[in-house]
């Protein structure tokens, strides 16, 4: 079957392996793609995709645009920093709205966990999910779990460690659902204040020592403290955070093997990860954002390509 | 299901040394010619061609493959998307003779949308189509191939199966097959 069996994309919580393999497998040939001279196919040239974007976001916004205008899909952008949305229009009425234009698809990020799961009951058009508060970002783990098969030939077998800030990251969520599903082994790491409670739950290990969780694991995926979700305080300060989890060339150096790094961006340098690490030959966080293009070209030709 | 036999192994090489022969009148040198075999099933009469002409003409003709999947002009008109295969163009198709290749020729659509592909390459000097089997009265666009190596009589209803060595079949067969009864 070259079809998935969800009309939206709002978690990977509710899509299967099957349906991440065969986005990989789509995404594969758009990679190609966007490495040609003229990097444009005309696939998707009768869609128009809104991205309504209610939280900032630069990477994520602009990749989705780059794939969307690849697949020569109209795109119109909205951000709600300068919408009606400050004159205290819903969340539903707004997209009405825009959907009453004539737009097939959207692209919405939210504060608000489940926003997209609320539209997706009440609009006909295709929703993608790219960011919902604290809970998912599939697309990101999508990119995330391509760049491991694409660096080590398969995700199946592999240790992967989630290192940071995990209480308020949807990259970790979204990330443990989609490595659990290709059969990887997941580790999550950081102070016990940012890893949330009930966390081993959902069948990920979990370790308070970045040294041993970097011994232990095939690649680091490194993620960044959100101090703009933080409205108390869960560590003494950055600095000190800095000290006991940040990773460093050396720390990497004193490894017997050599594992990979990755970070969804953007980086704090010094605090989560220092430049020479980010910068060093472990690093694919360049790849991840390359692959970020080919995996949501891929996942929005799936999505509107389906009846 | 009936099927008729068209083409047979040995008239299947016969074929394709014919074919041969005409690209080698047309194309004399071959100095600035590429084959592009179109995906999924036009590969592996591209790779029959190259290494026929590699005998008959003692030359090395560089070859891709070139898939037209996302230049359909079916997409959202199906039920499932179309899946893409592998393309692998490793020359500069600027100012090239390109030799276009496909195992059967039905309604041209394919090759409208292979002719869109290979646009985003480059501009070639001139564009050839050659077709194994070339089903007459089915086409929808004024498209026609310059090299057949079969002209077939079809219905609409009726499919054109190939079998060859190369795709893992015992031999190389092409039937015409009845798909209504």
């Amino acid at each position: 079957m070259s079809k998935l069996s969800q009309r939206h994309l709002l978690g990977i919580k509710n899509i299967t392996a099957q349906d991440i393999e065969l986005i990989f497998e789509t995404a594969d040939t758009f990679k190609e793609v966007i490495n040609r001279p003229i990097k444009k196919v005309p696939s998707l040239r009768d869609v128009t995709i809104a991205n309504i974007f209610f939280e900032n976001s630069t990477r994520t916004r602009l990749s989705f645009e780059l794939a969307e205008k690849r697949l020569s899909a109209d795109v119109v952008n909205f951000s709600a920093s300068t919408s009606s949305v400050k004159k205290g229009e819903t969340l539903l009425d707004t997209v009405n709205n825009i959907l009453a234009m004539k737009v097939d698809m959207v692209v919405m990020r939210h504060a608000s966990v489940g926003a997209p799961h609320f539209l997706a009951r009440h609009i006909k058009a295709n929703i993608v999910n790219a960011g919902d508060g604290t809970h998912e970002h599939p697309t990101q783990a999508l990119l995330d779990t391509y760049s491991i098969r694409e660096k080590l030939g398969g995700v199946a077998g592999k240790k992967v460690a989630i290192i940071g800030d995990i209480l308020h990251s949807r990259v970790a969520l979204s990330n443990i659902f989609a490595l659990q599903k290709l059969g990887a082994k997941v580790m999550v790491c950081g102070p016990p204040t940012l890893l949330p409670k009930f966390i081993s739950s959902l069948g990920v290990q979990v370790e308070l020592d970045v040294k041993k969780a970097l011994e232990w694991c095939d690649v680091a995926n490194v993620l960044r403290i959100q101090l703009e979700r933080q409205q108390i305080k869960y560590f003494p300060s950055l600095r000190e955070y800095s000290l006991y989890y940040g990773i460093t060339k050396r720390t990497l150096d004193n490894l017997k093997k050599q594992i990979v790094i990755m970070h969804p961006g953007p980086i704090n340098r010094g605090v989560e990860l220092s430049s020479d690490a980010a910068d060093s030959p472990h690093s694919i966080i360049l790849d991840q954002v390359e692959n970020g293009v080919a995996v949501r070209m891929a996942v929005l030709y799936l999505l509107a390509g389906a009846a | 299901m009936q099927k008729k036999l068209i083409l047979d192994s040995d008239l299947l090489d016969i074929t394709l040394s014919r074919l041969c022969e005409e690209l080698i009148e047309n194309h004399n040198t071959f100095a600035n010619s590429v084959i592009l075999g179109l995906q999924p099933r036009g590969i592996f009469l591209a790779e029959l061609i190259q290494n026929k002409l590699r005998d008959l003409a003692k030359k090395e003709i560089p070859l891709g493959y070139l898939d037209a999947t996302f230049h359909r002009d079916d997409f959202r008109r199906r039920d499932t998307p179309a899946k893409a295969s592998e393309t692998k163009v490793p020359f500069v198709i600027e100012g090239k003779q390109v030799i276009l290749i496909d195992d059967v020729l039905f309604t041209g659509r394919t090759v409208r949308a292979a002719l869109d592909a290979m646009i985003a390459f480059g501009r070639p000097e001139k564009v050839e189509l050659l077709v194994l089997v070339d089903r007459t009265h089915t086409r929808d666009l004024p498209i026609a191939a310059d090299y057949v190596g079969k002209h077939v009589d079809t219905l609409e209803s009726q499919r054109v199966l190939v079998e060859l060595v190369a795709q893992g079949h015992k031999q190389n067969r092409i039937w015409l097959v009845n798909t209504k009864d």
